[in-house]
């Protein structure tokens, strides 16, 4: 199905269009969990995607950097366009556009991933140092300019063992802009945290998007979709059900299966009937 | 009122659960060292009762039996780095999706571990000299004992490497790693942490194993302890000394180990 654009005011800051999935199909085996869906992200935007689990919302953002590979469709990120290829998913052409996209849109997990063997600025420079060819310390500088963003440049010696969940992700967060990504993409990245972590983790992504990072939220926090997002996307049974600005989605929504998933995910703070 | 004057008298009773503990742990420490020092004591009465154990022996041949324990540690040292490199290919082979690696490694494995460790031995040594490839006696014993670990180190290396969570892979992937450079940073370093404690193990099994290489007439303790107690009519006694020095080696390796398993496990985890 399309996303008409058209149909709703983009906001003023936003810039052109940076990321542009086209027909994204996946099945795992015979279960078709995207049945096509396009999506439409421009610079400078954030995006949340909401929806129940199981309505394909994670292998979506998944799709987009290939941590899946599509079983149809085309991702474009940054001017490169990569097409999905299930049957040569392995070959060394594929892996490296792969590998090229991923340098464009970097992925947060729910599950944070840092890597428990290396420091907190280990885990920042590794990547920058080995893949993008960045010196030793013009690295460092990098990693402390980022840790320092997300509040934790005192912790750059600790090891993420010695770190709570909600440092871990901001560690991530940052580890994930020292590749200087265009796109970042967040896979639930809260839902791991105990309650009370939760709000500095949001507090660093709401900073992030006011300052015009580009970014695609899968997320279960309403509150932070309201306050945070420019645009917010329901999914429903592999598709794109809805797609508009936060207000409309969540306090008026259209399509009768959005107002369902609102009316139960919110209780009693669900949009009006 | 100051704080300290608000908290509550620590309460007596704590006292004397600290003192309770510390007389169990004495007690139990008690008990062990009884228990050992009865029990090796007995045996040893046992050997000494036989009258086939002479002072005079031990004193006089003593020294040329130890002398094979420095053989047999490098024997084992030697090999077992070979088993670990032997096992990471094996273990890589095993995870690969390539088919030609995949059936190697399984083939090496079902060979080696379907085999007699003994039978392996003469192979390499009496088996590869009839193809024309002769070599001495321990390169020939380190290349088995290396080999036959290696088998067995391949599906701790494999278990190892799939122990670390795939998470740990994509999240490399995410920031642009290829595969390769993925696995020998992010993997890899996980996996040898998790699988150090059975390399510890197998290294002290190994010890005790390389007194098979022996029967190639590699000069290490068991060679030298059978040796000069045929030729003296004291085997027991000789064989004794080699068991008293394989279990001193066990047990200062296995001091190591444990030294460096509590490291590993208080490091950065």
């Amino acid at each position: 199905m399309t996303v008409e654009h058209a149909s709703h005011p983009v906001p003023s800051h936003v810039g052109e269009v940076i990321v542009e999935a086209r027909g994204i199909e996946k099945y795992f085996g015979d279960h078709h969990v995207l049945r096509g869906v396009d999506l439409d992200v421009r610079r400078r935007e954030a995006v949340m995607i909401i929806g129940r689990s199981g309505s394909g919302k994670t292998t979506l953002l998944r799709c987009l950097n290939f941590l899946e590979e599509p079983t149809v469709g085309s991702v474009e990120i940054d001017g490169l366009r990569v097409e999905a290829a299930p049957l040569r998913a392995r070959s060394r052409a594929h892996q490296e556009q792969i590998r090229q996209i991923r340098l464009r849109a970097s992925m947060l997990f729910q599950e944070f991933a840092l890597f428990p063997h290396m420091s907190v600025l280990g885990n920042c420079i590794e990547a920058p140092t080995r893949v993008r060819g960045i010196p030793r310390d013009e690295a460092v500088g990098l990693a402390e300019k980022y840790l320092a963003k997300v509040g934790l440049i005192e912790k750059r010696d600790e090891y993420p063992a010695r770190l709570s969940g909600g440092q871990k992700q901001r560690v991530a967060i940052a580890r994930a802009l020292c590749m200087e990504p265009k796109v970042l993409l967040f896979d639930e990245p809260t839902s791991a945290l105990d309650p009370e972590l939760i709000g500095e983790v949001l507090h660093v992504m709401e900073e992030l998007a006011h300052e015009g990072t580009t970014m695609i939220v899968v997320t279960h926090e309403m509150h932070f979709a309201r306050e945070a997002a420019d645009r917010v996307i329901f999914m429903e049974g592999g598709v794109i059900a809805e797609d508009g600005p936060p207000e409309q989605i969540l306090n008026s929504p259209r399509e009768e299966a959005t107002k369902r998933f609102l009316r139960r995910f919110l209780g009693e703070d669900g949009p009006p009937k | 009122m100051t704080a300290a004057e608000l908290r509550p008298a620590r309460a007596p009773i704590l006292d004397d659960i600290v003192a309770a503990q510390r007389r169990r742990r004495r007690w139990f420490r008690g008990q062990f060292i009884v228990v050992w020092v009865v029990l090796v004591g007995i045996i040893g009465v046992f050997l000494w009762s036989s009258g086939k154990v002479s002072w005079d022996f031990i004193f006089q041949s003593g020294p040329y039996i130890l002398q094979g324990a420095g053989i047999t540690i490098l024997v084992s040292l030697v090999g077992i780095v070979l088993a670990i490199v032997l096992a990471l290919l094996g273990a890589l082979g095993r995870l690969s999706s390539n088919a030609i690696a995949y059936s190697l490694a399984s083939l090496y494995v079902s060979l080696v571990r379907g085999t007699p460790l003994l039978v392996q031995i003469y192979f390499i040594y009496f088996g590869l000299a009839f193809a024309g490839i002769r070599l001495d006696a321990i390169p020939a014993g380190i290349i088995a004992l290396g080999f036959n670990y290696g088998a067995y180190m391949t599906e701790i290396f494999r278990a190892g490497i799939q122990a670390v969570p795939r998470s740990q892979l994509e999240a490399a992937q995410a920031l642009g790693m290829p595969e390769r450079l993925a696995f020998r940073r992010i993997v890899l370093p996980q996996a040898v942490r998790i699988v150090i404690p059975a390399i510890g193990n197998d290294f002290v099994a190994m010890i005790k194993d390389s007194a098979l290489v022996s029967t190639i007439a590699v000069t290490e303790l068991l060679w030298r302890a059978q040796r000069v107690g045929r030729s003296e009519h004291q085997v027991l006694a000789a064989l004794t000394i080699a068991a008293v020095v394989y279990w001193g080696l066990t047990i200062i390796f296995s001091f190591f180990q444990e030294r460096l398993e509590k490291r590993m496990a208080r490091g950065d985890r």
